[in-house]
Parts: C-alpha cells; structure tokens; sequence
C-alpha cells in the first residue's frame, strides 16, 4: 500500500531533481548498489508523515523519554520500544527473528564489536543512501569508523566508553603516591607500594573479562582483528605488541599485585566498596557505575588517563558502547533512519541520553557542551571528571575493527584467556591458543583468513 | 520431567476383561478421543520438533558458504569431539557420585517418616520437599551467594573459626558444589515419590514381620525396600535423565564463576552455547540427538539389569 505512491513519486520529474541535487552534495553516497539512490526530501517528508509504526529493540533504560520527543516531532510515528534482554540474549533474539524472517525489529541497538556479526549475513541496512554520511562530522573519528569502517554507514553511533584510570586517592596517598601513575611503569611501583602500605590491589583484572583486555591492547595500538566485509578476516592477537600487555599483567598477578576476581558479580562489587581494589581501570561509563556500587566511599575516588606506554604519550582504548541500526527486513526503512538519528543525533535527545542515562557521548556538541563536561562531581572530590574523559575520548586510537564473530571470540576468550589469568598462568601463552582457536574457527566457518 | 515406562508397564499388566465387541468398539473410540488432546499436544510439541531437528543434524551450515548436506558428518564429528565426551563423562561422574547420595538421603528420609517414630513428621516432610519447590534459578543464585569466597557466610564463619577459605567456585571444586546443590534440589522430589510408595505397602506384611520377631531396621531392609523397589527405580531413572540433562546449574553458575565452567560444561549446555555462542546449530542438533540417544540407552541398560536381577531372584527363592 505504501509503496505505489513512493514509486509513483520517484518517477516525477520533481523528485528525480531533488534527488540529483541531493547526491551531488553527499559525497561517496550516490552508488548504493541495487537500491534506487540518495533518499529524496519528498520522500523523506513523506514516510515522516505517514501513520507508521515502528518497533525499537534497545536495553538502554528509559530510552522512551527519547523516543517521546521523536513522537512529538513525528506524530504520525508510533514506536514501540522493546527491550528483549541486555547483550547477548538480545543478538540471540534478534538472530533468531531476522532468520526467522519476521518479528525483527525495524531499529535495534548493536554493539560496536557486533555490528560486523550483522553485517555478514546482510541484515544491516548501509544508511548512506539516507543521508547518514551528513552526520558523520558530528562524531568523534573513531566512533564513526567503529560505524562505518568502509564506504558503507551500519548505524548511528549512540554512546562509547573511552578508558580511564579510576583510583582511591585516600589509600594511593597513605601509599606515598600523590599522583596518578603517568606510565605503566610506573603503575607497576604503585601496585607494589600500595600492596604493601594498605594490603588493597592497585585494581583488579576481571578474569574472564575480554573487554578490558581487548581495551589495553587497542591502547597499546594492537590491530587483532580486521574484517573486509566479505569472507576475509585477520586474527592476530598473539602479536608482540599483544604480548606486551599480557607479559605486563602477568607480571603484576604473579606478584599479587593484582587481582583477578570474575568482574560484575556481587563478590566484586563488594570489592570496589570495601577497598580491596584501590582503583579500576575501567571506560566512561564506569565513574557512574561506580557511584552506585560503592556509594560508602564517596569523595575518596578520582579520575585520571590511563597509564601510558611511552612517557608523555596520550593514548587511549575503548571498552564498550553502541550503536543504533536499521535493519534490513525493515518496511519502512526511512523511517526507521530518522529514528536512529534522532535519538542519537538530535541535541536534546543526545544531551539527555548524557545527563540522564549517563551514556557517554560520541557526540561533538555534547562533548563541547559545558552543561555536560564542567559538571562536577562529589564523588570524585569535584573533579570534572566528564571533562576528563572527553579529552580522552579524543586520544582513542581510530581504525580498530572486529571480527563478524564476537560472540565466538568472547567465550573463547573465556576457555583459553579466563583460566589461565584466574590460575595466575602466563597470559602470553594463553594468547597462542586463544588465536589458534579462532584461526580454526574461522577456518572451519569458510572464511579466509590472512 | 518426562514419563516413565517403569509406570506404564505396571498398569498395562492388568488382565484384560471380556466384553461383547461392539462395547468394547465404543469403550476404545472413547479411549482414544481422551489421550487425544495428549497426542496433538505431544506430536506439535515433542514429535515435530525432534523430526525437525534430526533433520537439522544432517546438514553443515558455515557462516560463509551457507548450508549444505552433510549426512552424518556432524555425528562423525561429535563422537570424536573432546569437549562433548568429556561432558558425558563429568556427568557419569556426576551421577556416580551424586546420585547414590541423593537418593540414600531420600530413601533415608521416606522411612524415617514412615516410620511414625519422628516426630513432627508432617512439617518434616515438607520442609525437606520445600528446596523443590524452589526455581532451580532462584536456587543457584542463592548458592552463589552461599559459596562466594569474600563475603559468603560459610567461607566467613570458616575464617572466623580459622580454616582459611574455602574454593567452592575453584574449577577443582565446582563440580562438587554443584552436586551439593542438586542434591539439595531434589532429595526432596525423590523422596516424596518414595514415601508415597511406602504409604501403599499392604499393613500385614508388617504384622507378619513382627510375629516373625523382625525388628524396624529389619523391616526396612527385608520388607519396605523391596516392595518399593520399581519406585526406586523410577527415581533412579530420573535421575538419569536429570542428571545428563543439567543446564540451570552450569548457565548460572558461569555468571558467578566463568573460569570454572567451561562451555561443554553438561552436555546440554554444550549444546546450547554451540548454538547461539558458535552459530552452529546444525552441530548442536546432532549433539542433542547423541545426548538424547545416549540417556535412552543408558536408561534402558538400567532397567534390564534391575529386571534380570528381579527374575533370577523369583527362580532361585
């Protein structure tokens, strides 16, 4: 019903005008492969006027007020906002639906480490045609890469998680440590004098956690994984640099110096409330997490960058964040674009997502905005730690890619990388068998692997 | 839990009474249209879904490439894979350990109750089948917290009378902090299904035991404990099935200790993280149909043996 008129337009002389106009002022945006080209303006006004509903699949708490001021832009869109499990039972569902071949979502969120994941079975939409690429300079580079790492645009960056170093400055001053370890070097001499003046763990590696590792190896400018789009992947995550970082933490856990708790489990929390970790190395969204873990030690802890790998280097990792796309079964993908913009890109709606659901923002105006970054926080003494963090945002190494396999790579990482750092083993030699599975698997699976 | 053929084979032993042949037509047209909801139900749910994915088992999909016919290719795979046979047999050591235990605390407990010597017998027995009727979800967080190294009560009394801590999270020790949780789980189960199979024990056999001069625990031993014996097999029978089949446990206490529960944990669980953590559903299938198989089997194995056992003892006695 809906698409006789559209096609109808798209054959007036008007619209082919339009639509010339428009892809003569996006660039890279004119060849969309089999689809028609650049979205017209008609066409646009058109699905955005048009009774439409849509559904949003995202575990991003209270997202509805955001989609309420789309609706009250928008009143002829309905959205129905569904939250069908955070993470992984999220993909499983969103898998099993696009197999299914209905019941899939019109705008799901996706990881940035799992858009690949979707994009191999083709079940992303490449939003260039609708104009994504306009907004491409309103993002950090390096969150727009984890987006559209090639010609095509897979989503609308929504929040990233740039690291940093969280510390109690009260037991790192009883240590003799004034200020924040600059160098991982020096990292390693306050783990030692903060062990033995107050008994507590400079921080803790979470065990099985893959995306704290994969954060310091990003940092230490590690390229493990690369993927072309079609059937060709590189894995190296055995790499010297790699080995590096895991000879540097094998260190520190052999001396006791670290901790390897399982992260994100009751045990841990109480570990961050009760000062048996003195800091954790952790992204943007963790200074708010931590407020609500460890609400008792208020004005003890502060911010700072991670500890560097050269002296007078900034450089940083990314530890999680998302995305909002648009799938491809989707019967009103226009729609459906406006949606993941809007809630990511319009300023009201991503200055709300930063204040209210504390997501950290990919996006420029927010990060330069002082409503966001001078605000200070008591629990971390008055520091502007959004501040900080924005600065560090732009220190993230750009040009960091993913595998169309994540969820594999993750559980392997459990199997091969967990054991051996909860065992206190030699987490380099862990790292051997964690790439000789996942050549396999990916050789098993088709794909060619350089 | 699914049905049991210990229990259909006790009632079809009825003898069969005669009837002119039209009633009996009409008594069966009668039969047939009550296990009819069953049979729709049965066949949509269990019949269609098993077809499907033994059919599933037969292919090879890859992420690139797609599908493609395999025949039995995936059961090759399985039958050499490392991981899945060492989930069968972490199970079978689950079940020989556990099992017996679980069980001896459950017959233990129908005959103290049975008994009537207890006292508070009635809220006894309800509070040993109470930990069933707890989710095994609710049941497993629970535990996690009971178990956890810091801040759980039994590793800080522990600390507190000097033992130092207890590893019930250690990829040594998890599988027997499981058994204890599943043991806790289902005592109760099993043993309701004893006792009532003691409460139908016929009084005289008891009477003739005591002229004979036979004391309680000898009542137990030579009078209850046989004639309850297809229950007891029906409970072990259960616990086959359950034990093979154990997934709440694993997928839960991943969260807690993820270093300790590899993803061939169980069996099943294998199966599950094969396919939606590896994509391979089509080996996952072929995985469930040899798990399935197997229980079968080992079911089976089970029963013949008790049986023979039974029928060499009514010829020598």
């Amino acid at each position: 019903m809906r698409k006789a008129p559209r096609t109808a337009l798209a054959l007036g002389s008007g619209a082919v005008a339009a639509a010339l106009i428009l892809s003569g002022c996006t660039p890279g945006g004119g060849d969309a492969g089999e689809d028609a080209g650049p979205i017209t303006e008609e066409q646009r006004e058109e699905a955005l006027n048009t009774e439409t509903e849509l559904t949003f699949w995202t575990w991003v708490p209270d997202i509805e007020n955001e989609v309420a001021l789309f609706e009250e832009k928008y009143p002829a869109i309905d959205v129905k906002v569904e939250n069908v499990g955070q993470g992984l039972p999220h993909y499983q569902k969103l898998r099993s639906a696009i197999e299914a071949g209905e019941g899939a979502p019109d705008v799901a969120q996706v990881e940035y480490q799992y858009i690949p994941s979707f994009v191999l079975p083709e079940s992303l939409l490449d939003l260039t045609p609708y104009g994504a690429e306009d907004i491409a300079g309103d993002y950090v580079d390096w969150a727009w890469d984890q987006v559209s790492p090639a010609d095509e645009v897979w989503a609308v960056p929504q929040d990233v998680g740039p690291m940093g170093n969280l510390y109690r400055e009260d037991l790192l001053t009883q240590a003799g440590i004034t200020e924040p370890p600059a160098t991982w070097e020096e990292y390693a001499t306050a783990a030692k004098a903060v062990k033995d003046s107050t008994g507590s763990y400079i921080s803790n590696l979470g065990a099985t956690q893959a995306g704290q590792m994969i954060g310091f190896m990003w940092q230490r400018g590690v390229k493990p994984f690369s993927y072309d789009g079609q059937d060709t992947v590189s894995i190296n995550v055995n790499s010297d640099e790699a080995k590096e970082v895991a000879d540097y933490w094998t260190g520190l856990i052999q001396q006791d110096l670290v901790s390897t708790d399982v992260d994100f489990n009751d045990q841990w929390y109480q570990g961050l409330a009760t000062g048996k970790y003195a800091g954790w190395l952790t992204a943007a969204w963790g200074p708010i997490f931590l407020q609500g873990t460890a609400e008792g030690t208020s004005g003890l802890w502060r911010a700072a960058p991670l500890p560097q790998w050269e002296e007078g280097e900034q450089v940083a990792g990314n530890w999680g964040g998302s995305a909002d796309a648009v799938l491809a079964s989707s019967e009103n993908p226009i729609a459906a674009y406006e949606l993941a913009k809007f809630i990511n890109n319009d300023e009201e709606s991503a200055m709300m997502l930063a204040t209210e659901q504390f997501l950290f923002p990919p996006q420029l105006s927010v990060l330069e905005d002082p409503a966001f970054v001078d605000q200070a926080s008591e629990f971390y003494g008055g520091q502007e730690v959004n501040k900080l963090f924005s600065v560090i945002s732009e220190t993230v190494d750009t040009d960091f890619q993913w595998l169309p396999f994540m969820d594999y790579v993750y559980s392997t990482y459990e199997e091969t990388m967990g054991t051996v750092i909860a065992d206190k083993g030699d987490i380099s030699a862990a790292l051997d068998t964690w790439q000789d599975q996942l050549v396999s698997y990916a050789e098993d699976q088709g794909f060619t692997v350089e | 839990m699914s049905h049991s053929p210990a229990l259909s084979a006790e009632r079809s032993s009825a003898p069969p009474h005669r009837h002119s042949s039209t009633s009996r037509r009409k008594q069966n047209i009668a039969a047939y249209l009550f296990v009819l909801p069953f049979f729709v139900v049965f066949i949509a749910m269990l019949i269609v879904p098993l077809v499907y994915s033994g059919y599933l088992s037969l292919f090879e999909s890859k992420l690139i490439g797609g599908e493609v016919f395999a025949g039995l290719a995936n059961y090759v795979r399985a039958l050499q894979d490392s991981a899945f046979l060492a989930s069968i047999g972490r199970m079978g050591l689950f079940f020989i350990v556990q099992v017996p235990i679980m069980l001896g605390l459950a017959l233990f407990f129908a005959l103290a109750l049975d008994s009537g010597r207890a006292r508070g017998a009635r809220g006894a027995r309800l509070l040993i089948f109470m930990p069933y009727a707890v989710p095994a979800v609710v049941a497993t967080l629970m535990w996690g917290y009971l178990y956890g190294p810091d801040f759980g009560p039994i590793a800080q009394i522990a600390r507190a009378v000097g033992l130092g801590t207890p590893e019930f999270l250690s990829p040594e020790n998890i599988l027997g902090s499981m058994m204890n949780i599943v043991t806790w789980e289902f005592v109760g189960y099993n043993m309701i299904i004893l006792y009532a199979a003691l409460r139908s024990i016929p009084g005289e056999l008891y009477e003739a035991a005591e002229i004979d001069g036979a004391g309680q625990f000898r009542i137990a031993w030579s009078v209850k404990i046989p004639a309850i014996r297809p229950a007891i097999l029906l409970t072990v029978i259960f616990s086959i099935i359950g034990t093979f089949q154990l997934f709440a446990e694993p997928s839960l206490l991943n969260t807690i200790a993820p270093d300790a529960i590899t993803n061939s944990f169980t069996p099943n669980y294998y199966a599950y993280n094969l396919a939606f953590i590896n994509q391979e559903l089509n080996y996952a299938a072929a995985i469930a149909f040899l798990l399935g198989i197997f229980i079968a089997i080992v079911s089976y194995i089970v029963q013949l043996s008790t049986q023979q056992r039974e029928r060499r003892e009514r010829t020598t006695s």
